[in-house]
């Protein structure tokens, strides 16, 4: 069930080129946001007990930058294995949010291609593609639009982790320059944008409180029982802000 | 080789997930409180990340105005409530750690 077009060859050549070429392009200015990010993890890698090779070969196969910043964090704090896998697999649950908006975007798709798309599917790919599909429902050669972005933050992520290994070699102090604050503040411009409701606040504000509370716990489990306990109040109160809402409606 | 270990199974662990919904394409439908649900993970364990280490920098709770690494968390939150914007947020964070840690020796 090919879904190529019937464009000539020499067209349909084209339009991918020209769809590859505008993915990456509507990626740049997500690109320099990503930046320090990815200079930052560099940095951070060998200070924090994984190796150079370590540090390249996560970015080229893991390629999650919160997931990766995550496990330097754990691994400087002693954290086990399993807790860092568990950690990450958490960390990237949204992605399921993420590809369950795509997937009649990539049905009509090889498993190749959804697998190469599976790959690359972060934060700020899946807000250029999205923006994409808004504009035009012609996805004869959309997933080329896909390879562009993603490409585009996979070289600069990778490029990035180099230049902050280097920089980290350079510079040894530089881990006692405030980096690991780079990391924290990083992680609270990620974070802020999701807090536009009242369950939304109220979930963070009590992951935070638990986190705090718990750090002590062995594995860094403190983490997982507090973002538990914070999904849990969000859910509640959004099934509470739901029920007012609906009994609001009955009365009127 | 520990460090193997970890990105296979860090690898495994994103994979997994960003790819499971593409493999299926469509014959799974999630129960919408699930969905409910899911929104909240990014924020909930990013903030349980971040909480700890700017409370306490230094192993112990520091709750204090003379905390930078607090203080400046503040001025990052504040600059994400004003601009919307994470370059924004993490210049307008770091350069206030920066002047708080190294300008005025904190």
């Amino acid at each position: 069930m090919s879904d190529s077009t019937v464009n000539t060859g020499l067209h349909t050549e084209h339009s991918r080129t020209q769809e590859f070429l505008n993915g990456a392009i509507a990626t740049v200015p997500l690109l320099i946001g990503a930046i320090p990010f990815g200079i930052i993890f560099g940095t951070l890698a060998e200070p924090n007990g994984l190796s150079a090779l370590g540090a390249i070969l996560m970015s080229l196969i893991v390629f999650a930058g919160a997931s990766q910043f995550i496990a330097l964090g754990l691994l400087a704090a002693g954290a086990s294995i399993p807790i860092i896998i568990a950690t990450t697999f958490i960390v990237n649950f949204r992605h399921i949010l993420y590809s369950a908006n795509l997937v009649t975007k990539v049905q009509h798709l090889p498993q190749y291609w959804r697998a190469i798309m599976a790959f690359g599917l972060t934060d700020e790919t899946f807000a250029a593609v999205n923006n994409r599909y808004l504009q035009s429902t012609n996805l004869s050669t959309a997933h080329w639009f896909y390879l562009g972005s993603f490409l585009a933050m996979y070289s600069n992520w990778v490029l990035c982790t180099y230049i902050g290994l280097t920089l980290g070699n350079v510079f040894p102090e530089m881990q006692n320059w405030g980096l690991d604050f780079a990391m924290s503040v990083t992680f609270i411009g990620m974070m802020m944008p999701y807090l536009k409701s009242r369950p939304m606040v109220a979930a963070a504000l009590v992951s935070a409180v638990l986190a705090i509370v718990s750090v002590d716990l062995p594995h860094k489990l403190g983490l997982l029982l507090a973002s538990f306990a914070g999904i849990c109040v969000g859910i509640s109160l959004t099934m509470l802000q739901n029920r007012r809402l609906t009994s609001k409606e009955f009365k009127e | 080789m520990n460090e193997s270990w970890l990105i296979g199974g860090m690898f495994v662990a994103t994979f997994s997930v960003r790819y499971i919904l593409f493999a299926l394409a469509g014959r799974v439908r999630f129960p919408s409180w699930l969905n409910k649900a899911l929104e909240f993970v990014p924020p909930v364990v990013l903030i349980a990340i971040v909480a700890p280490s700017v409370t306490m920098p230094k192993g112990e709770l520091w709750l204090s105005p003379l905390n930078p690494w607090l203080l400046a968390s503040v001025v990052a939150v504040i600059t994400a409530l004003v601009r919307r914007d994470l370059l924004t947020t993490i210049v307008v964070g770091m350069l206030t750690f920066a002047l708080l840690r190294f300008g005025l020796a904190m």
